[in-house]
């Protein structure tokens, strides 16, 4: 006998499929977009430098090796000497959202913080997409 | 007694292609949402007679909705 202790909370979280009355609802991480610039701690501002700016998010992620997001690029920090490492202008630890949000759930906490994207990830801080306010 | 196991345990059961999922959750919260190919059987009904549609053979994985 085991015990799946994290649970359903759980295995919502992290976007996998369900089966049921609510299987097909519409979620965060069904409509988070994938392409979102990522890079490492040691990649440097010019490294990412352009690829940032030429997204249409305005900003990048500094990712893990598996994926866990450590901090955001700002296009407004990448002003800066190039040879600079992303982890010396990223922003540590940006505030993100559980992948089996509705909607209306998104839309609401958007609108309370004046965000205009929401960062999608699961539970262990793997980044999933972002999703942006203009589409909910 | 029941081991715990988080989502990649839990993976590589299912993986071996004979575990039995289970939630323990009422059933109007299982006919809602519930995790590909589990059965339902509610803790509050759970009792020999609900519980011998399990395979004592195959193992069972329960799970209800967060950690206790």
């Amino acid at each position: 006998m085991y015990d799946y202790a994290p649970s359903k909370e759980d295995w919502l979280a992290r976007g996998l499929p369900t089966e049921g009355e609510k299987a097909d609802a519409s979620r965060a991480w069904k409509l988070a977009r994938d392409d979102v610039v990522t890079c490492s701690l040691t990649d440097t501002v010019g490294d990412v430098r352009e690829r940032i700016l030429a997204s249409p998010y305005g900003f990048g992620f500094v990712v893990a090796e598996n994926g866990c997001i450590l901090g955001r690029m700002r296009k407004s920090a990448l002003d800066c000497d190039p040879s600079l490492t992303a982890e010396r202008v990223m922003e540590p630890g940006p505030s993100t959202v559980r992948a089996d949000l509705s909607p209306e759930e998104l839309r609401e906490r958007l609108d309370k913080k004046g965000f205009r994207y929401a960062v999608v990830s699961t539970p262990d801080g793997v980044l999933m997409g972002v999703v942006p306010r203009s589409v909910l | 007694m029941s081991a715990k196991v988080d989502i990649d345990g839990l993976r590589a059961l299912l993986d071996r292609g004979d575990a039995q999922l289970v939630e323990v959750l009422p059933a109007e919260e299982y006919d809602e949402e519930h995790l590909p190919g589990a059965i339902n059987l509610p803790l509050k009904q759970l009792d020999a007679d609900t519980a011998a549609v399990l395979d004592r053979e195959r193992p069972v994985i329960v799970y209800c909705w967060d950690y206790i």
